[in-house]
């Protein structure tokens, strides 16, 4: 378990050293998972076999390498979202309509790591194609959270947030399009950061709603987040939309000089409805930076309380036209039972999809159909506008905004899966940061009453995760929460 | 607002999602309440407001034009439902 509690940085001086085999690492992970997975369901596939052969030819690489020869991850087992290619391992995004899907290609954050010598552990669950915000939409069961086994890790990447803060993974690669990778992230008190949309290629993410998905790193520590995005970051010409902006050492950031920072709180994130203890929380990490110097002052993003409703046109809209791949045809599952192509169409996607994204994808549908564009999808696009602009003037006097991450901690499972609102609801804080395209990042900052974790989300100007990583890192290494759940 | 049956039944038939009877009433009730929840959007005044589609600027992105290896044939078509190993198979379209 010590070793499992290291960083990255940690991990990969030992290793470096030869004071630590890839093979004694990889089989801790394995142990862990093996240990855990009965009560987390954090996992949808494993890949030990496969990573038990790469940390044996790791050990005898390592062997003939000199200590500075040796890559950033040489040897280290991560585990990565299950909507994330990994070339020749089954790729399901916890949908029956993908059960049996093998991935024929890596993705290009999964080929960045595994350029720097990352071991694949296994894929992680998460809600049917990242549609949810509890990781219960899954075909294969919902995760739970582990500072609670009754309750929800939160989602759509809580296999990822699950298994990093009970330690069956040292890092994981989740991704987020309305909240998916920090909600999660707060809900099981880890760290987790979605980068600017452009900053990391998507190219092999399954896409969702392709104007807001971006893949970040839940890791344990704001240091092993740094870590990660040095690796994923940068240009791909397989993803136009991929930033042609230079991408900075994330790490150097991270030296603690917060003062002289302006920092936001935005009023609209502080209302009723917000659980006082959360509230509190987060307060209370306004005063510690402001007794380092940071000031603080409130500010107002005033379109936010329509920021949900604009996300809940925008995603299903795009999720409507991405999921239109799955008709039978190149992508595995098939209906039995059909009369001619069209009814082959139907009654695979009758079969394959499950309640949430048969919901998400006829509600796009709807606001994309003839005579309904203008007045859903179209005002949705005018209406992120002003939300992008409410951000654009905070910025013009801040650095960087503090937030809740979730109005309220962990919920119990079952809680929410009736009403689909509520559940919308619980992002409410994440999502304008996706439409807007703006960093942000979620970490913990506290426990409630019921001993479950507080996030606090820092939020930054497009393509500045360096303060938002500086600020979170100070904030992490003051509050020392990195702590692991009993389970 | 409310959906009727015969909306809900247009708009499973354009997603190509055959519903079960049951289904039917669930989703009417369920997607009829999305849309009156995302109808708050009409409170605000977006008259003159341009959307904004995608927040990375709309420039063009070019490359050289060089020839390269793309997805081999064998990856292409391993997780096809039916396929001779050229071409996805799919039931006829075609009367004789």
């Amino acid at each position: 378990m010590e070793l499992l509690n290291k960083n990255l940085r940690e991990l990969h001086t030992l290793i470096k050293r030869k004071e630590l085999k890839p093979s004694e690492l990889v089989e801790a992970v394995l142990k862990r998972i093996e240990e855990t997975e009965s009560k987390l369901n954090a996992y949808i596939t494993v890949t030990d076999e496969k990573a038990r052969r790469k940390a044996k030819i790791a050990d005898e690489e390592l062997a003939k390498l000199s200590e500075d020869e040796v890559p950033e991850l040489f040897g280290i087992p991560l585990s990565i979202k299950d909507n994330i290619n990994v070339e020749n391992v089954r790729m399901t995004c916890a949908s029956k309509i993908l059960e049996n899907f093998v991935s024929p290609y890596d993705a290009t954050v999964i080929k960045r790591l595994r350029e720097k010598g990352a071991i694949f552990v296994g894929k992680n669950n998460l809600d049917e194609f990242a549609m949810g915000s509890s990781t219960e939409t899954s075909y294969f069961g919902p995760t739970k959270n582990p500072w609670d086994l009754e309750r929800v890790p939160g989602g759509s990447s809580g296999g990822s947030a699950a298994a990093v803060s009970a330690r069956s993974a040292l890092a994981s690669l989740g991704s987020d399009t309305g909240g998916s990778i920090r909600q999660p992230a707060a809900f099981c008190g880890v760290v987790g950061l979605k980068p600017t949309y452009g900053r990391v290629s998507r190219y092999g993410l399954t896409a969702f709603a392709s104007s807001l998905d971006q893949i970040g790193p839940i890791t344990k520590t704001v240091e092993d987040a740094a870590y990660l995005l040095n690796i994923i970051s940068g240009q791909d010409s397989k993803d136009a939309t991929s930033a042609k902006i230079p991408v900075p050492n994330f790490l150097e950031a991270l030296n603690g000089e917060v003062k002289g920072l302006k920092a936001g709180l935005p009023k609209e994130y502080f209302v009723e409805g917000v659980d006082p203890e959360v509230k509190e929380n987060v307060l209370k990490v306004a005063e510690l930076l402001e007794k380092n110097g940071v000031s603080v002052e409130e500010v107002s993003l005033p379109n936010t309380k329509y920021a949900v409703e604009t996300y809940y046109i925008i995603a299903p809209a795009e999720a409507s036209s991405n999921l239109g791949r799955y008709d039978g045809v190149r992508y595995t599952y098939r209906a039995e039972n059909y009369k001619d192509l069209i009814d082959m169409y139907c009654k695979t996607r009758a079969e394959g999809f499950g309640d949430e994204v048969k919901r998400r994808i006829m509600i796009g549908t709807y606001t994309l159909s003839a005579g309904y564009y203008d007045a859903y999808y179209l005002k949705a696009q005018k209406v992120r506008t002003l939300i992008y602009q409410g951000f654009q003037n905070a910025f013009g006097k801040v650095d960087f905004l503090i937030t809740p991450v979730t109005p309220e901690t962990a919920f119990k499972i079952g809680e929410k899966t009736d009403d689909p609102i509520k559940m919308y609801l619980s992002d409410i804080f994440t999502i304008a940061v996706n439409l807007a395209g703006l960093p942000g990042i979620s970490v913990p900052c506290g426990f409630d009453s019921k001993g479950l974790p507080v996030g606090v989300q820092f939020i930054g100007r497009a393509f500045d995760e360096e303060t938002i990583l500086k600020v979170a890192d100070f904030v992490g290494k003051e509050l020392k929460l990195n702590t692991v759940p009993e389970l | 607002m409310k959906l009727s049956r015969e909306e809900v039944l247009h708009i499973a038939k354009l997603a190509r999602i055959e519903l079960r009877e049951e289904e039917i009433e669930k989703f009417r009730e369920q997607l009829s309440e999305i849309l009156n929840f995302v109808e708050k959007l009409n409170e605000l005044d977006t008259e003159g407001i341009d959307p904004k589609f995608s927040v990375v600027p709309p420039e063009n992105v070019l490359r050289e034009d060089i020839p390269g290896l793309s997805l081999p044939r064998e990856k292409t078509f391993m997780n096809a439902p039916e396929t001779n190993g050229e071409f996805f198979i799919v039931p006829k379209v075609v009367k004789k």
